[in-house]
């Protein structure tokens, strides 16, 4: 087998794999909070984007267009938390699952009725050409574009780990995930903690939605990668920010070098369910996840 | 007043036991039967059952199915399009490779098939648990619509994509008209839908409600969980089977793997929770709302807005209202349909003095 | 908590007064025997939204243009009722149930706007007499009209259109003969849709002596980081792309990271819209596809769309996408339907048209030269010569190269491998009609067969 050529894969693979982890960053910030797996977290990824680039198709300059964005998903969170949570604290998390999922279709809805439901071209100014010096070195052709998203990827991840890691806030989430009422009862402001985490997801859907934007076009298929997203959280465990990345680049690697090198034996194609396999097979040792909280079990 | 068991004394261990032990629950099902039986093919018209009623009984088919799994034995399945996909494609070789089979016999052996990879796929069941075992059914669903549309042989080596299901024959009796094939739905869904309130009521649905209930427990007091919870696995495969048969064969009348895609495994998904979690009128209700309830939306928008040069906006404004009724439903009654329904009954129970 | 189950109750009361009241009131007004109904399928939302606005769009403003240019056709109106499927199967077999008895003698023909509908329909559509009309796309092996009376996949089937993408390429090699020892990449959406042509690729590399590998892209084809590795190591003569939708797209952006030329990527007509070419940026320069109609706004028929439809503000789409590849299909797809009924209005007499009526008319439909320029439609349209033996009934293929801002018509009208192709059909229909237990219809090969 050809070194470089492996390397090459598996560089390519990590790489993809870190986009993968910004969607998942913001299923993990949900459930950081609420105990409950944000199914609309796709949606939001779309309506963000679309926000976006129609305020930029408007002729807005790009730091304008790039805050009244994130005011929208702000509004939205704090109106999310208003007219729908809050009337669901402590009902089954299944419930919670499920109100999410008619979020989905709302947002969806929303997201196309408002702006439209056609392709937009999205250009950030990254280049996505191979890096020319790499590709000199070791004949590896290395995106740009890729490592400028994985190092936004790794600073988002590092800024949030220590939101959650060095504040109250972090604290205070824990409890809540743990228990919605025992942890109002503390004091523990419910409304305004999980309003806040919306904003942060909303954001986080914002930065996801315009990297995946440029590479796709910002359409309704950005609400899809939600899904490519999902192995990810499981493997990384629904709670850990750093769980997010480190099962992004084992995903993302593991799916590329089992596409290219088992890949042909079988027809093709094994990437679609090959991250799942992977997952299952980790998490036969770790049922709770790469670095997801311990699942203590009493009767 | 009406509804109230007062004065019904059971003095057989029978009639303590039967499905219906209150009269009035029989005679309600005596009526839903005369409906479904008499009243629907009579009145409705070939739309509505075409468009309607067969879909809706073969997904309330499948949202039972996934009711059993999640609902009675508190395991989650992401993968049941998957299953469905497994019956649609196994009674479709059965049927065509074994031409002299009977298309019943076809069809529950394609069930069984279902239920073995069902097993299969429930393994991991025992390791991992809650969300986390979505994974596994996940990898069920990727891996089924993998393995169908890698291999040819599954569809009858066919060059073309899908595949025309053969036509339904049951002893000599060509089941084409609508009418003939609504019952011939019908005809499945009454007699599973019985076998399974009977299951969940015996002692293997009381294991599978302790499983779901605290498996670490259930377990101490000699249930065995790996064996409970493939039970719940192949149970709720096989009625997956039959439903993606029947799906397959009456509805579409073509196999066509991307109709049972993942979408179609999270829309039971809905169904079974929307209707109300263990129960299996709940799959019902649940499947009623989400397969009919944007059907509804679009026809009155087609009705009353149609033509106003709104179309885009219209067509997503009915996604809005879609999700928002979902949320507006969990809101008022968390529970699902189906604990509107045991309300209702309780009211009922008082009315008309209600204090 | 009693206001609100109130309110409930009162909200299903109304959905069920809807729904009742709806059914009731959808056919109205004027006279139906001056009107000719029309069934369309739209989706207009989700991923594929920009084709499924896109081509009921062109269609419906062709209708309008008759309308309102002419009166309709031979002074009977057009009339339509749209149906959103969301691109869902399940919810075009509902559309089709919906619509099938419409009008005064019910659908003419129903176009299914996707495969996967076009499927489950096909044996509805035979039963209730309503051709089922697939027009780029849909059910090849239909092409045979003596197996399949009620399908109609007309203009150019994906098997025709792949002969035709493989006789390109051989003209930018210099020859068929140079074809020996090429390599070609089939990168195809893992899907029915997408594995339908691998056959008539493995036949063709057989008969010319190429190679040709097919990579299937895993759905959603978000990703396709992996394929486009192995295609840089099979360093490929061209790649064909048969995705759909944002699949599609991510090729081009795959074959820029790592250089490989973007004018020998071949794409299927439904990844040559501009939605698929312009999220890809500079990468997609270059960019060739295979097409049916002629794109842009300088053909006459279109400038009279533009004049008289949204001149009155009764266009369907924003007027920038008047003249993109969507609507430009659409309005083939009008040119070619309202043809086949004004030739139905010559045998049957002027009226609504029933789905019987048409199946006759789209099986005897010619539209030559002389008629297209008639139209205004010069260019746009290819000819058809339909016949109970061809359902196919052209085989033409143009193709066209996108420059950044726009596409640009790069080759005349292609003539698909005829012989070829319909062997592969007859072998695939004659197996459906055994399956089926069908009996052929007896018909002469006509037309471009008829020597054969």
């Amino acid at each position: 087998m050809d070194v470089v050529f492996f390397f090459e894969v598996l560089i390519s693979g990590m790489l993809s794999g870190v986009m993968y982890s910004l969607v998942a960053l913001g299923f993990v910030l949900i459930y950081k909070a609420s105990g409950v797996f944000n199914f609309a977290q796709g949606a939001m990824v779309l309506l963000a984007a679309l926000t976006f680039v129609r305020f930029l198709e408007m002729g807005l300059p790009i730091w304008l267009a790039l805050s009244l964005t994130l005011l929208v998903m702000v509004v939205l969170a704090v109106l999310i938390e208003k007219l729908v949570l809050s009337h669901l604290v402590n009902q089954p998390l299944i419930i919670l699952f499920m109100a999410t999922i008619g979020l989905n279709f709302f947002l969806e809805g929303l997201a196309q009725g408002v702006w439209d439901s056609q392709v937009h071209g999205l250009d950030l100014g990254i280049e996505d050409v191979p890096l020319a010096a790499v590709e000199e070195v070791t004949g590896m052709f290395i995106s740009v574009f890729d490592v400028v998203a994985a190092v936004i990827a790794g600073s988002l991840v590092l800024v949030l780990s220590i939101v959650f890691h060095k504040t109250k806030v972090g604290r205070a989430l824990r409890a809540v995930s743990d228990d919605h009422q025992a942890a109002m009862s503390v004091g523990i402001p419910l409304d305004r903690l999980w309003a806040i985490v919306w904003a942060i997801a909303g954001v986080v859907a914002l930065v996801a939605g315009a990297l995946w934007g440029q590479r796709l076009g910002v359409q309704f298929s950005l609400s899809i990668i939600a899904l490519k997203a999902l192995p990810v959280l499981i493997l990384g465990g629904f709670n850990s920010i750093l769980g997010a990345i480190v099962a992004g680049l084992l995903i993302g690697s593991g799916e590329k070098l089992a596409e290219v090198f088992l890949g042909p034996y079988v027809g093709g194609g094994i990437e679609a369910f090959f991250p799942y396999v992977l997952a299952m097979l980790i998490l036969f040792i770790r049922p709770e996840g790469l670095f997801g909280d311990k699942i203590i079990e009493r009767v | 007043m009406i509804y109230r068991e007062a004065g019904q004394i059971k003095t057989t261990y029978r009639a303590d036991m039967a499905i219906f032990p209150i009269t009035q629950d029989r005679i309600g099902f005596m009526i839903i039967m005369a409906v479904a039986i008499v009243a629907i093919p009579t009145l409705a018209s070939t739309y509505v059952l075409e468009a309607f009623m067969i879909p809706f009984l073969i997904w309330g088919l499948a949202a039972m199915s996934l009711n059993i799994m999640l609902g009675y034995a508190g395991q989650l399945s992401l993968g049941h399009g998957g299953f469905m996909a497994v019956g649609a494609y196994a009674a479709y070789n059965f049927a065509t490779r074994i031409p002299d089979l009977n298309l019943i016999v076809c069809f529950l052996l394609a069930g069984l098939v279902t239920a073995a990879v069902g097993v299969f796929f429930g393994l991991p069941s025992l390791r991992i648990k809650g969300f986390y075992l979505a994974v596994a059914t996940l990898a069920a669903q990727f891996i089924i619509e993998f393995v169908i549309s890698s291999f040819p042989w599954f569809a009858g080596d066919n060059m073309m994509g899908a595949v025309d299901t053969p036509a339904i024959v049951l002893f000599g009796w060509q089941v084409d008209e609508t009418v003939e094939r609504y019952y011939f739905v019908l005809g499945f869904v009454v007699v599973l839908t019985l076998l399974c309130k009977n299951m969940v009521r015996s002692s293997i649905g009381r294991s599978w409600m302790a499983i779901r209930d605290m498996d670490v427990a259930a377990e101490v007091i000699g249930i065995r969980p790996l064996q409970t919870k493939l039970i719940a696995f192949g149970v709720s495969s096989f009625l997956a089977g039959i439903a993606g048969a029947l799906y397959a064969f009456v509805y579409l009348k073509a196999c066509d793997i991307t109709s049972f895609d993942l979408f179609q495994s999270f829309n039971i998904l809905f169904m079974v929770i929307l209707g109300g979690l263990g129960s299996l009128m709940g799959s019902y209700l649940g499947a009623a709302f989400v397969m009919m309830l944007p059907i509804v939306l679009n026809l009155l928008t087609t009705t009353f807005l149609g033509g106003t040069g709104h179309s885009d906006f219209i067509a997503n404004a009915e996604h809005m209202v879609y999700g928002g009724l979902i949320m507006f439903f969990l809101i008022v009654e968390p529970y699902g349909l189906a604990r509107m329904w045991t309300t209702t009954k309780e009211k009922l129970r008082l009315w008309p003095f209600p204090h | 908590m009693s206001a609100r189950k109130l309110g409930l109750a009162l909200l299903a009361a109304g959905i069920m007064a809807g729904t009742l009241s709806g059914t009731a009131l959808a056919a109205d007004k004027s006279d139906p025997n001056k009107e000719q109904f029309v069934p369309v399928l739209v989706y207009r939302t989700g991923p594929f939204a920009a084709g499924g606005t896109g081509m009921p769009g062109g269609l419906l403003d062709y209708f309008a243009l008759l309308n309102q240019r002419d009166g309709g056709i031979n002074g009977i109106k057009l009339v339509w009722e749209e149906c959103d499927t969301g691109y869902k199967t399940d919810r075009g077999v509902e559309c089709y149930e919906r619509l099938k008895a419409k009008g005064a003698k019910g659908a003419p023909f129903f176009l299914p706007m996707s495969t996967g509908v076009a499927y489950a329909v096909m044996e509805r559509a035979h039963k209730d007499k309503i051709p089922n009309v697939q027009i780029g796309y849909g059910r090849t092996d239909s092409s045979d009209g003596r197996v399949f009376k009620y399908s109609f996949p007309m203009l150019t089937n994906y098997w025709s259109q792949s002969s035709a993408k493989l006789t390109y390429i051989a003209g930018r090699m210099g020859g068929h003969d140079k074809l020996k020892g090429a390599k070609i990449v089939n990168l195809h959406l893992k899907h029915p849709y997408g594995e339908e042509t691998r056959p008539v690729w493995d036949k063709m590399a057989a008969k010319y002596g190429f190679q040709v590998t097919h990579i299937p892209v895993p759905w959603p084809g978000i990703d396709q980081k992996s394929l486009w590795l192995q295609i840089r190591k099979i360093k490929p003569d061209f790649v064909i792309n048969r995705n759909w939708g944002v699949s599609c797209t991510v090729p081009l952006r795959e074959a820029a990271r790592i250089g490989f030329p973007r004018d020998r990527i071949i794409g299927v007509w439904w990844c040559g819209a501009e939605e698929d070419a312009i999220p890809a940026g500079k990468a997609a320069v270059g960019y060739i596809t295979a097409e049916f109609v002629k794109i842009g706004q300088d053909v006459p028929v279109i400038q009279e769309i533009f004049e008289h439809v949204y001149g009155n503000m009764k266009g369907n789409l924003s007027a920038a996408r008047v003249g993109s590849v969507f609507h430009n299909r659409g309005v083939v797809w009008g040119i070619v339907m309202t043809e086949a009924i004004r030739l139905a209005h010559t045998k049957f007499g002027v009226g609504p048209m029933s789905g019987e009526q048409m199946q006759w008319a789209l099986e005897n439909l010619k539209i030559d030269a002389a008629r297209i320029d008639e139209l205004g439609a010069t260019g746009l349209v290819p000819e058809v010569s339909m016949s109970c033996f061809d359902h196919e009934g052209g085989g033409r293929v143009r193709f066209k190269q996108w420059d950044g801002k726009k596409w640009n018509m790069i080759t005349d009208w292609v003539n698909s491998d005829e012989s070829l192709v319909r062997e592969m059909i007859e072998a695939s229909a004659a197996k459906y009609a055994k399956e089926k237990g069908i009996a052929p219809r007896d018909c002469p090969p006509t037309g471009r067969f008829a020597k054969n």
